[in-house]
C-alpha cells in the first residue's frame, strides 16, 4: 500500500485523530498500465538514452510527455466501475486530498518530500480519478527520475499506490522535525496560517520555533513578514491576502506549540526514530496529516545538483516576481554594460591598464554568468510550467503542441536574423554589389550596403560563440549573407490563424478569476521562452568585450613574437602583459577526437525536438568559426547551440543538436523557422561527418546517415 | 478442405502470439532481412506492418515490391529445431492509405498498443503484404504449401 497509507494506518490504530483515508492499492495501477499498453509506452518513452546520460531537462521532458500519456489514456470501463463504486460508498460527496504513496517512499533512506504529487481539495469522484491518474503519472516525475536510485525506480517493476483522505482544511498549518536535521538538541516547528501548501511550495513564509528537544522548552520564535495565505478554493486551492487581523498574530499560541511538540514525541516514540510531521488545527482540534520519517542526506556531496535542479520548478509567484527583476533590472544592466565597455578605445590603454582592463571585464563576466545561474536559468522554467498547465487542461495529442503558443514573440536572434536577411536582399537586386562582395573588391561605391553592415556590426558583431567571435571579420559575415543571397528570401514562421483559435480554447477552459491568472501565465511563458534565448545573446555581448580585450593583448605579445596565440589563456596573457619576464604557459590544444572508421552509424535516435522532415548534407560545427562556411541547404550538426550561432538558422535545412531537451535554444530556433530538429543525440559531432548524407526526421527524433 | 480450415486456425493462433516477425527485401538481389512488428487480416490473406520511410527496408520494397515474412514459435532452445513451428509468406508489399489505412490501422494497434505514437508520425508508413503463398514448417522438415486464392 506503500509508505504513507502504511504509516497512517500505524497511526490510526495506535489513537492518533488522522483523517479518514483509503488506499488504492498498487495492484490497480498495475492492472491500469497492463490492460492500456501504457506500460510499454513508457518503457519506450525511458529507452531513448540511459538514465545516466540524461540531463535533468531531457527528464523533465520525458516525465512530461508520461504525464500526458496517463492524462490523455482512459481507465478501461469495468476497473473505473469498481472505483467509482468503491469511493462513492467510502466517502460520498465528501472534499478529499489525493496523494501519492509509493512503497519505498518514506523509509528513513529515501525520505524525500515533494517528489510525488499531492492534490488538495479534490471533490466528486469524476475530479478523484482524474487526480489519481496525476499522481500515478508522478511516480515518473522528474523528480523521481533524478532519485531513481534513492527511491529504487524501476523502470520494468515499480508501482505506485494512491492515498484518498478526507481533507481537514485547518484554520492554521504546518509541520514539526521531532529532530531539527541541523542541531540534534533542537526540535524545529514551521506554522502558517491556512493550509500547508503554501509552506510545502515555498510561497508562504512561516513563523519558526526552535524548541529544545528534550524539554520542549521554546528557545526562539522568529516571526516573518505575514501577507499570505493559502486556502481552498474551487477545485484546489489559492494564495491570497492575509487578512490584517491575522498578519499581526503568530498562527499557533505557546500552548499550541507544546501540543504539536507532544504530537511529534508520540509520533517519533511509534516509529522509533525522529519525525517530520505536518499537522494542522481545525478549530481547537489538532489532526495529524502526514507523519514520515527524517531524511539524513548521507553528506550532501559537492557534486549532488540534484537539489539545485529542484530548486528550479519555481511557483508562478516566484516566477512573476523574477520577471519583473530580469526585465526592469538585469536585462537592462546587461545592455549597458556591454555598451559601455564596447566604448573603451582599448589601443589607447598600456600594457599594465590592458592588464587591469582584462581583469576588471572577467570579474564582470563573472559575475554575469553567475546571475545568469541564479536568476535567469530559473526563469526560464516559466515556460515548463505554463506547458503542465496547458497539458492538464487540454489533454492535446502532443504534449509539446504548447511550444507553438510560446513562439513567434520577437526575439532578439530572429531580429538579428532579418538584418542579415536585409543585407542579402541588397544583393539580390544589385548584381554589381553581388560581385563586389564575391570578389571581395572594393566595396565603398555601394554606401546602403556599407552603412547597413556598420549598424549591423555596432548591435551584433561581437557576439561571440564558445570562446571565439562568430562573425570575426568582415569577410565573415560576407559570406553568410552571400549564401542567403543565393536562395530566396527565408523568414521565421509568422504565427498562423489557428494559434489564435488554439489560445482562445485554452483561455476558454477557465472562468472568472482563472482565466485571468491563465492568461496572465501564457505571457510569463512567453516571456519566459523570449528571454531564455534573449539572456544568452545579451550575455554573449559581454564575453565579446571581454574577449575583444583579450584579443587586444594577444595582438600585442604576439606583434613582439612572445606568444602563439592560438595556445594563451586569458590569465597568461594578462601576466605576459603585466611582466615582460613572464613567459607564457601553452595551454593543451584540445585534440580533435578521430573518428572510429570501423563503426559506421546508421540510425540515431534524440528527442522530436521540431517537427518535420528533411534531407540535406550536413555541415559539423566544432569551433564557431566553422560557422561562416555554412552553405544553404545544409543540416546543422552541433554540440549545443548557443543564440549567438543562430545566425545560420535561415540557411538551414535542419538541426542536430547532441545536448538534450525539448526547450533548449536548437529547438526554439528550429521551430520559430519550421526547421526539423532532433536534439539529445550522443556523440552526436563525432558520430556524423561534414558531407555526410542526412534525413532529419522531426517527428520521431531520428537522424538517418546515408 | 478440411485440412485447409485446420492450418488456417493453425496459422492465425501462430500470429496472435507473435508479436514480430522477420521482413526479407532485397536490394537489386542483396537480400535484406529486418525485425518488424506486425498484424494479420482476420481472413489472412494480408500482413501489416509499419516502418519510417527512411530506411533501408523501405527504400528496397519501394523498388521491389517482392517481400517474404516470417513467423514462428522459437524459443531459443535445442528442441526448437524439431518442435518449433514457421510460417513463411510470400508476396508483395504496398503502403496502404485512407480508407485502407484507417481499417489496418486499427487492427494493427489492437495488437500493439504501445506503438500509437510511431505510428501517428506522418514520416511512419503502414504498408500490407499480399500474401500469395505460406509455406508451413511443423516438426523438422515437415513442409507444407498453402496458396492464397486471391
Amino acid at each position: 500500500m506503500g509508505g504513507k497509507a502504511f504509516a497512517l494506518a500505524k497511526l490510526l490504530a495506535s489513537g492518533f485523530k488522522v483523517p479518514d483515508a483509503a488506499c488504492i492499492t498498487v495492484e490497480v495501477y498495475r492492472e491500469y498500465v497492463k490492460s492500456t499498453g501504457l506500460g510499454e509506452r513508457i518503457l519506450l518513452e525511458l529507452n531513448r538514452k540511459p538514465f545516466e546520460e540524461m540531463r535533468w531537462e531531457e527528464m523533465w521532458d520525458a516525465s512530461l510527455r508520461i504525464r500526458n500519456m496517463f492524462l490523455t489514456t482512459p481507465l478501461p470501463a469495468g476497473l473505473r466501475a469498481s472505483l467509482v463504486q468503491f469511493l462513492e460508498a467510502r466517502f460520498g460527496d465528501r472534499t478529499l486530498v489525493v496523494r501519492s504513496s509509493a512503497p519505498g517512499e518514506d523509509s528513513a533512506r529515501a525520505s524525500f518530500a515533494g517528489l510525488h504529487e499531492s492534490y488538495v481539495n479534490i471533490r466528486g469522484t469524476d475530479a478523484v480519478l482524474e487526480h489519481i491518474l496525476k499522481v500515478w503519472a508522478s511516480l515518473w516525475s522528474d523528480a523521481a527520475l533524478l532519485y531513481r536510485r534513492e527511491l529504487g525506480l524501476d523502470v520494468q517493476t515499480s508501482t505506485m499506490a494512491v492515498l484518498v483522505q478526507e481533507i481537514v482544511a485547518g484554520e492554521r498549518s504546518g509541520v514539526i522535525f521531532s529532530q531539527n536535521p541541523a542541531d540534534e538538541t533542537q526540535a524545529v516547528i514551521e506554522a502558517v496560517h491556512g493550509l500547508n501548501q503554501g509552506l510545502v511550495d515555498g510561497t508562504v513564509e512561516p513563523d519558526r520555533w526552535i524548541l529544545q528537544r528534550e524539554s520542549g522548552r521554546i528557545l526562539r520564535h522568529l516571526a516573518p513578514q505575514r501577507d499570505q495565505w493559502v486556502v481552498p478554493a474551487h477545485g484546489g486551492v489559492r494564495t491570497e491576502p492575509l487578512p490584517l487581523e491575522k498578519s499581526g498574530r503568530p498562527p499557533i499560541t505557546d500552548q499550541e506549540v507544546g501540543r504539536v511538540y507532544e504530537l511529534a514525541r508520540h509520533a517519533e516514540h511509534l516509529f522509533a526514530t525522529p519525525q517530520d510531521v505536518e499537522w494542522t488545527f481545525r478549530q481547537e482540534e489538532l489532526y495529524m496529516l502526514q507523519s514520515r520519517p527524517i531524511t539524513t542526506r548521507s553528506g550532501s556531496e559537492e557534486e549532488d545538483k540534484r537539489p539545485w535542479y529542484l530548486s528550479l520548478r519555481r511557483s508562478f509567484e516566484n516566477l512573476k516576481a523574477l520577471r519583473r527583476k530580469i526585465e526592469s533590472q538585469w536585462i537592462p544592466a546587461m545592455i549597458e554594460e556591454a555598451a559601455s565597455l564596447a566604448s573603451n578605445d582599448l589601443s589607447r590603454l598600456s600594457d599594465r591598464e590592458l592588464a587591469q582592463e582584462m581583469e576588471k571585464r572577467k570579474a564582470i563576466f563573472d559575475q554575469w554568468v553567475g546571475i545568469y545561474w541564479s536568476e535567469f536559468i530559473p526563469f526560464a522554467h516559466g515556460a515548463r510550467l505554463f506547458g503542465q498547465l496547458y497539458n492538464d487542461v487540454l489533454r492535446p495529442e502532443d504534449p509539446y503542441e504548447f511550444m507553438d503558443l510560446l513562439s513567434g514573440t520577437g526575439m532578439v536572434s530572429v531580429r538579428r536574423n532579418m538584418k542579415i536577411e536585409e543585407l542579402a536582399g541588397l544583393l539580390r537586386e544589385n548584381a554589381g554589389l553581388r560581385q563586389a562582395v564575391q570578389e571581395k573588391a572594393d566595396l565603398s561605391p555601394y554606401g546602403e550596403f556599407a552603412a547597413k553592415v556598420e549598424a549591423f556590426n555596432r548591435e551584433f558583431g561581437d557576439q561571440t560563440c564558445g570562446k571565439a567571435h562568430c562573425l570575426k571579420d568582415e569577410e565573415a559575415l560576407h559570406r553568410i549573407v552571400l549564401e542567403m543571397a543565393g536562395r530566396p528570401p527565408t523568414a521565421a514562421v509568422p504565427k498562423a490563424k489557428d494559434l489564435q483559435a488554439m489560445e482562445a480554447e485554452f483561455l476558454a477552459h477557465f472562468d472568472g478569476e482563472n482565466r485571468i491568472q491563465a492568461a496572465e501565465q501564457l505571457e510569463l511563458a512567453r516571456t519566459s521562452y523570449r528571454l531564455r534565448d534573449d539572456d544568452n545573446i545579451h550575455l554573449g555581448r559581454i564575453e565579446g568585450q571581454l574577449l575583444a580585450a583579450l584579443d587586444e593583448g594577444k595582438r600585442r605579445l604576439q606583434a613582439r613574437n612572445r606568444i602563439r596565440t592560438d595556445l594563451s589563456e586569458i590569465e597568461e596573457v594578462i601576466a605576459a602583459l603585466v611582466d615582460p619576464a613572464h613567459s607564457p604557459q601553452g595551454l593543451e590544444v584540445d585534440e580533435e577526437k578521430k573518428a572510429d572508421f570501423s563503426v559506421k552509424p546508421r540510425q540515431l535516435i534524440g528527442q522530436p525536438a521540431g517537427p518535420g522532415i528533411s534531407q540535406g548534407t550536413a555541415r559539423v560545427i566544432l569551433h564557431g568559426s566553422d560557422l561562416s562556411e555554412f552553405k544553404a541547404g545544409e543540416i546543422l550538426v552541433c554540440d549545443a547551440l548557443d543564440p549567438n550561432m543562430t545566425f545560420v538558422v535561415p540557411l538551414c535545412a535542419g538541426i542536430v543538436e547532441r545536448r538534450g531537451g525539448m526547450l533548449i535554444h536548437g529547438a526554439i530556433i528550429a521551430r520559430e523557422y519550421g526547421l526539423p530538429c532532433v536534439t539529445g543525440v550522443p556523440d552526436a559531432t563525432s558520430l556524423i561527418h561534414t558531407e555526410d548524407r542526412l534525413t532529419v526526421d522531426g517527428y520521431l527524433g531520428i537522424v538517418v546517415i546515408g | 478442405m478440411a485440412e485447409a480450415e485446420e492450418l488456417k486456425l493453425l496459422l492465425k493462433q501462430l500470429f496472435e502470439s507473435q508479436k514480430l516477425a522477420v521482413l526479407a527485401t532485397h536490394n537489386q538481389g542483396q537480400p535484406y532481412a529486418s525485425l518488424v512488428a506486425f498484424a494479420a487480416t482476420p481472413d489472412l490473406k494480408h500482413l501489416v506492418f509499419a516502418t519510417t520511410r527512411a530506411t533501408r527496408k523501405f527504400s528496397n520494397l519501394t523498388a521491389d515490391s517482392r517481400v517474404a515474412m516470417l513467423v514462428d514459435t522459437r524459443t531459443n532452445q535445442d528442441s526448437d529445431i524439431r518442435s518449433a513451428m514457421a510460417a513463411t509468406a510470400t508476396g508483395t508489399a504496398e503502403e496502404v492509405h485512407d480508407p485502407v489505412r484507417e481499417v489496418l490501422r486499427e487492427i494493427y494497434l489492437e495488437k500493439h498498443p504501445h506503438l500509437k505514437d510511431f505510428l501517428h508520425s506522418p514520416t511512419c508508413a503502414l504498408l500490407r503484404i499480399k500474401v500469395d503463398t505460406y509455406y508451413l514448417v511443423r516438426r523438422f522438415q515437415k513442409v507444407v504449401e498453402i496458396h492464397v486464392t486471391p
